[in-house]
């Protein structure tokens, strides 16, 4: 008999980290989004510059780098350019940033957490499947877009009015966005459920006595954590993108409330002279979208047993 | 039977049908009789050995007997307590008393699970013990079983198909049950590995005094481990004897047939008989043949069997066999 505490084994957040850390692009994605999350939470503090006062006499200032490289007008009060009106570019991606980064985690939490919970009660509980994903049919065959600006005409006032206009505005986007986007998670989840329920593991947890939510949560989850994963990141990247798109069409924060979707919207028109306008949220967005997908790649090897440690 | 005890688990007229729904409207349009009117007992501290071929329904009876299924028709009592028409929910409570050891060990452990958690499940749905008791029960379990104590730590994926079972064996023994169905325990694991499962099986019935229904289709193994064997067909027990009078001297041609496919070691003795070969298909069992379930093969088919069914005749004692040449 050897004593219990022989047999230590490393922790298993300890394993999960080491075996993080093995992935070096989910590793570098880490990098990035705790710098992109100081920048735009940190970095207004160090750069307190209001994005939204315009200073009309430094307006289409360029970037120090095509300034200094092609002799445009530019100076150190705006590194990277001022728009039409004399906005910070800078302090515009900032502020932009906290509020798509903000919408789009809430809205991909609460697509994730509705398309999680639709998936599985369809897909073990047989008699909630046909109603169930009949209704997934019916939300994937509305247009969202036409949808979603019924939605902002309809509750804007009375949100705006309840909870001031940033909070009613951002509730109202973030659900819109989330109870528009679940049904690709749902249909993935209800089909990896409806395989691993007829394992004979769960059948044995039903032999042991478990509850239907005891087996749900022990050993259902665990095992469609893949598929949740990658669709979670992938709606990370679509809860950003609708709400850019929501504000070019006016119907998203009011228009002097700068978002990465918008600031890429307002400088289209103007994208030939002033390229940079662009490029800047651009790979904002699609920077950060690029580093939670590795972290959601690196994060699904690490929780995998089978993988971990080879 | 004349002296017998009262069985721990007792079966009648066991029914489990599953639908078949076709059609353009899911129309329910006839069942597959998975096991159709199944009797048997199983005494305490015994092994009961049941036989067939693939799809005879001898899974879907060990699973029906445990309550794995909502079960068509019949009543399963165990230990004393009737469970064949308990909710289950109401049957969460009984659970412990009987167990499962699953045909593929890879298969029947959760891949996301170290062996600690898998074993603990059972402690955690139906004890009170405080984790540290948890862990020195699992221990204890995992050297019940041959399992090395510094293992608990690891995932199913590192162990091999012999190790897997001993985990599956040891989630069995958790709450100390009285009956345990072996589903095929040995069908996925080669052949010495089979021999080292079979007897921790054995060690650990006599050390804790367990009840087995074995279930199997490798005749030789079933003759060493069980006491009594049931020989079933197309959903349907044919024969029960005990172990030794069923391989000697089988009754029902079923049985008959079944026992000659057995391959004899030794050439010699090889010539003890012909190999009964039997002819054609198992019937379907959506729609079992009228009669005896066995006349379409039967090498000593009559006329009667063709329209009757065979009742269950006691030849002798604990020897019931279901055969038209055996009534009167």
């Amino acid at each position: 008999m050897t004593d219990a505490t022989l047999v230590k084994t490393p922790s298993q957040a300890r394993e999960i980290w080491d075996q993080f850390r093995q992935h070096r692009g989910a590793m570098i994605g880490l990098g990035f989004l705790i710098f992109i999350t100081l920048f735009v939470i940190v970095g207004p503090y160090l750069w307190d510059l209001d994005p939204t006062k315009s200073d009309i006499r430094n307006k289409n200032m360029r970037p120090f780098y095509i300034g200094m490289l092609f002799g445009e007008k530019w100076g150190w009060n705006h590194p990277l350019g001022s728009d039409n009106l004399g906005r910070d570019v800078l302090a515009n991606l900032m502020y932009g940033g906290r509020i798509s980064l903000a919408v789009g985690w809430t809205a991909m939490l609460l697509s994730l957490i509705i398309g999680t919970l639709v998936g599985v009660l369809a897909g073990y509980f047989k008699r909630l499947d046909g109603p169930l994903m009949r209704f997934t049919d019916l939300v994937l065959s509305l247009p969202l877009l036409p949808l979603l600006l019924v939605m902002m005409l309809l509750f804007r006032d009375a949100l705006r009015a309840a909870f001031g206009p940033e909070l009613g505005i951002f509730l109202l986007i973030v659900t819109g966005i989330g109870i528009t986007s679940w049904m690709n998670t749902a249909r993935i989840v209800r089909g990896d459920v409806l395989t691993i329920k007829e394992r004979e593991y769960v059948l044995a947890a039903r032999s042991i006595g478990a509850p239907s939510r005891r087996i749900i949560t022990r050993h259902l989850l665990p095992n469609v954590l893949s598929p949740i994963m990658v669709s979670a990141t992938l709606g990370l990247a679509t809860a950003i993108i609708t709400e850019s798109a929501l504000s070019f069409l006016g119907l998203g924060f009011p228009s002097d409330f700068p978002t990465w979707g918008k600031l890429l919207f307002d400088s289209v028109d103007r994208m030939e002279s002033f390229p940079e306008r662009v490029i800047w949220p651009g790979l904002a967005i699609s920077l950060t979208v690029l580093a939670v997908n590795y972290i959601g790649d690196g994060l699904r090897d690490a929780l995998d047993p089978r993988i971990r440690g080879r | 039977m004349f002296d017998a005890p009262t069985p721990l688990v007792r079966v009648r007229d066991l029914k489990m049908h599953f639908p078949i729904y076709s059609g353009l409207f899911r129309k329910r349009t006839g069942e597959v009789k998975a096991v159709d009117g199944v009797s048997f007992d199983v005494f305490e501290g015994e092994t009961l050995g049941l036989v067939g071929e693939s799809g005879c329904g001898k899974s879907t009876c060990g699973r029906a007997v445990l309550r794995l299924y909502d079960i068509t028709e019949g009543e399963i009592t165990i230990d004393g307590a009737e469970i064949g028409t308990k909710d289950q929910s109401d049957l969460r409570s009984m659970r412990p008393v009987m167990q499962m050891v699953f045909q593929d060990p890879q298969a029947s452990l959760n891949p996301r699970m170290t062996v600690e958690a898998i074993i603990r499940e059972p402690l955690d749905e139906h004890t009170t013990l405080s984790a540290a008791e948890k862990r020195e029960k699992v221990l204890e379990l995992m050297d019940a079983v041959g399992l090395n104590r510094a293992f608990a730590g690891r995932y199913p994926h590192a162990f091999s198909g012999g190790q897997r079972q001993r985990i599956g064996i040891a989630r069995a023994l958790a709450l100390n049950p009285k009956f345990i169905v072996c589903d095929e325990p040995i069908a996925a694991l080669d052949v010495s590995i089979q021999a080292q499962v079979v007897n921790l099986l054995e060690d650990l019935q006599e050390q804790f005094g367990l009840t087995y229904l074995f279930i199997s289709h490798d005749l030789s193994m079933v003759r060493h481990i069980a006491d009594r064997v049931a020989v079933m067909y197309l959903g349907k027990i044919v024969e029960i004897a005990p172990s030794d009078v069923l391989y000697t001297a089988p009754k029902h041609p079923y049985t008959q047939a079944l026992l000659s496919a057995v391959p004899e070691p030794d050439p010699s003795a090889d010539a003890r008989g012909e190999r009964i070969v039997l002819q054609g298909d198992v019937p379907s069992p959506s729609n079992p043949p009228k009669g005896c379930n066995f006349c379409t093969r039967c090498p000593k088919v009559m006329d009667i069997c063709k329209e009757v069914e065979p009742a269950s005749v006691e030849l002798a004692p604990g020897h019931v066999t279901a055969c038209h040449l055996y009534q009167n």
